[in-house]
């Protein structure tokens, strides 16, 4: 705190006469969640923008390290916490490359759906907030409408609506509920009607287009330089889609297009989330079509596989495998050692997991890659010579998300 | 019955009755836009006090009058405390001149329904209401504050921009009608057609400065919640907040019947003429009012209509419309009615 005090000195102190130092947030309407900004305003003209981060910091790679790999599931659900199974989806991956095993089929077009609902998710909630800030507040609430209809979903795939913690290494803490298909089915039938309902409010809404055309353009080396990714990097004309460049999960199997924008601004931003939900709901499609039968998890055999759960028929049965359960749950795993690093295309741009082990049950070392922490940070490039308004469309568009941010 | 008493007793009583009736219509008009808005966002909105939440104004009520008065430290106390009450009395003072319908008979003695029937009536309208800008000036500035400030200077520029591009818009009408007189005004469009019709330009420009001047979505750049946190209100609470947003709905009201009675011919109901009207007596007066309100509450279901709909301007891009579209096309009304207007055969 002190020092964020002293930050606001500096900037009183350094700043010419007629300006006036600004701060907004932590606590204001259109700085989602705990993001602070100092700003240096001539008269309405933005000259300096300062982003305060870290109000949110949990110490989520710290206490990685000091849980097992199974333990530190749920505490993925709460960074990106628009889009829990996403981050689920993530961590999962990383520690099966870490043990060294895949998750069935099955487990793994589960999570292509979990990751694309909790895509569909987040980019609604990012285009409502955005449209909110900008003034359209119906967009926010029927955006809502559809968010509710998805966390339903998700309640009935992993029990809870929010904080999912749904997956497991080597697969899914349970099997996709039969009764969803037909829901999801009419989910995806329906949904594309609803982004057209929401495009019709704005994409060409005059003042919509003027708020958002030409303002807060990020050019492709200032995202390089930053670290963009995801949709804030593709606006600018990247093609930079994980699902493509690094196939996981089998997302190699559907058919699916990277929709990316030209000049960088809000306005493409906005276009290539809007886009980006069509194609989830697309390749939501493709997976009830053809989702295959067999396990969810990867059960560990007699002898092989320590690192996964057994079926719970056995551990019910068999004191070896009931030893092996408490083992898996407890701490004695014994991780391989090595070091591996997945990258996940979250909704917001690559959430990365990074594990080191040295042995044991628990990474030596956890390093979470938060696509927010790097979009935030483009921030005081692209703020000044924008009008205080633009902040929030700008904001709006690079749709950041603090959980993950601070971690 | 002395003719003076009778006079006073009169006045007092459309004093009463018109300020009240714009009051109510404010608190009222709160409940319908959080109703309308709710339905045009798939929600409920709020309908648990009274039936269907009509009491809903009275509990808000209620709950300003019960809520700490919070004045913070650093502000100017008495512009402080003052500028609410500055927002709220230009708008009721203004409602003075409006004619709400056609002259009532009580005892033989023919009343107007309006409280002032004043000869300079527009005037007067454009000379108070821009005294509410004061209201909003001297909050942003008496509240010492940044968010507030900025709110206040956004607002003074706004304001005194749109009523320029205001002025500009209705003086096609005068110029038609030769009189500034409510009254005449709509007489003239009882005689012939709407203004609405016969000055489309002009009434386009009205119904912007409309939402500019009451810093309604998609000019409440003021107090735009997500950018200046509340604008020039922000460090206001309790019943001082309560009356900015009376003061605000207020204007909304008298907006509403500016331009019923301006450009959509006040109390004139379509295919009637003056003259049966006046045949049905005081019957007639009423279903004039009844006309005269149904206008104003469809106006007042636009406000709301916009604001739900659509994004914000951004500031500069307001003042751009105002100066660089608005006063243009406002001058050029005025010179396309002056030519109308010419007797033919003067060129």
């Amino acid at each position: 705190m002190s020092d964020a005090r002293m930050l606001d000195v500096e900037i009183a102190e350094d700043r010419h006469e007629d300006t006036i130092a600004l701060n907004m947030g932590p606590q204001h309407p259109s700085t989602h969640g705990v993001l602070r900004l100092i700003l240096e305003l001539d008269g309405e003209e933005v000259c300096k923008c300062e982003p305060i981060i870290g109000y949110l910091h949990r110490g989520k790679e710290k206490v990685g390290e000091h849980h097992t790999l199974h333990q530190n599931i749920p505490y993925t659900d709460r960074m990106d916490y628009l889009a829990p199974l996403a981050n689920n989806v993530a961590y999962a991956i990383a520690c099966e490359k870490l043990v060294g095993i895949e998750a069935p089929p099955r487990a793994q077009a589960i999570r292509v759906i979990c990751a694309e609902l909790g895509r569909i998710s987040s980019h609604l909630l990012g285009l409502g907030a955005y449209a909110m800030d900008l003034g359209a507040m119906t967009v926010f609430l029927w955006t809502f409408r559809e968010r509710e209809a998805i966390y339903s979903m998700m309640e009935r795939i992993s029990g809870a609506r929010f904080t999912t913690s749904y997956t497991r290494i080597g697969g899914c803490a349970r099997d996709f509920p039969e009764d969803l298909f037909p829901k999801l089915e009419k989910f995806v039938r329906e949904f594309p009607h609803r982004v057209d309902e929401y495009e019709g409010l704005l994409t060409r809404n005059k003042i919509w287009v003027k708020r958002t055309q030409g303002v807060g353009v990020i050019t492709v080396e200032q995202a390089l330089q930053y670290g963009l990714t995801g949709p804030n990097l593709r606006a600018c004309g990247v093609e930079y889609d994980l699902r493509k460049l690094h196939p996981y999960s089998g997302y190699d199997l559907y058919d699916f297009e990277v929709p990316v924008g030209t000049t960088g601004d809000c306005y493409d931003r906005y276009m290539v989330r809007v886009e980006e939900m069509r194609q989830s709901t697309r390749i939501i499609e493709q997976v009830l079509d053809s989702m295959p039968s067999g396990p969810y998890l990867n059960r560990a055999g007699d002898d092989e596989l320590k690192s996964v759960q057994p079926e719970k028929k056995k551990v019910l049965t068999n004191m070896e495998s009931l030893i092996h359960q408490f083992m898996v749950f407890t701490d004695s795993v014994d991780l391989p050692h090595g070091e591996v690093y997945f990258g996940h295309e979250n909704p917001k741009g690559e959430l990365g997991f990074f594990l080191r082990s040295e042995g044991g049950s628990k990474a030596q070392r956890m390093r979470i890659r938060g696509p927010s922490f790097a979009s935030l940070q483009v921030l005081q490039e692209v703020v000044p010579g924008h009008m205080i308004s633009d902040i929030m469309a700008i904001l709006g568009s690079i749709d950041f998300v603090m959980g993950e941010c601070d971690r | 019955m002395n003719e003076t008493v009778f006079y006073f007793a009169t006045t007092l009583g459309k004093i009463v009755v018109f300020t009240h009736l714009a009051l109510i219509l404010a608190a009222l008009m709160v409940l319908g836009e959080r109703r309308i808005s709710a339905v045009m966002q798939s929600r409920l909105g709020p309908n648990r006090v009274g039936y269907g939440g009509l009491l809903q104004p009275i509990a808000d009520a209620l709950k300003f009058f019960f809520k700490e008065d919070v004045v913070p430290g650093q502000v100017e106390k008495v512009l402080y405390i003052l500028a609410p009450a500055i927002t709220v009395i230009p708008a009721l003072l203004t409602i003075a001149v409006i004619p709400f319908g056609p002259a009532l008979t009580i005892f033989g003695t023919e009343v107007p329904l309006v409280i002032a029937d004043l000869d300079i009536g527009i005037l007067f309208v454009f000379a108070i209401a821009s005294l509410g800008v004061y209201g909003v000036v001297l909050a942003g500035w008496a509240s010492n504050s940044r968010y507030p400030l900025l709110g206040g200077v956004r607002s003074s520029a706004q304001m005194i921009s749109y009523e320029l591009v205001l002025g500009l818009s209705v003086i096609g009408i005068f110029m038609s009608t030769g009189s500034l007189r409510l009254l005449d005004v709509v007489a003239a469009q009882q005689d012939g057609v709407w203004f609405a019709f016969s000055q489309p330009l002009g009434f386009l420009l009205f119904v912007i400065c409309a939402f500019a001047e009451t810093n309604r979505l998609p000019f409440d750049t003021p107090e735009a919640e997500t950018e200046l946190v509340a604008g020039y209100h922000t460090e206001y609470s309790s019943m001082k907040f309560a009356m900015f947003f009376m003061g605000e709905y207020t204007a909304m009201f008298v907006f509403a019947a500016l331009i019923s009675t301006l450009f959509l011919g006040g109390w004139d109901i379509p295919f009637v003429t003056a003259e049966q009207l006046a045949a049905w007596g005081n019957w007639g007066s009423l279903l004039g009012f009844v006309s005269f309100f149904t206008k104003c509450l469809c106006f007042m279901f636009f406000y709301i209509w916009v604001r739900w709909t659509i994004p914000r301007f951004r500031f500069d891009q307001t003042m751009a419309l105002g100066w660089k579209v608005g006063i243009p096309a406002g001058v050029a009304n005025i010179v396309a009615t002056a030519f109308i207007l010419l007797p033919p055969g003067t060129l």
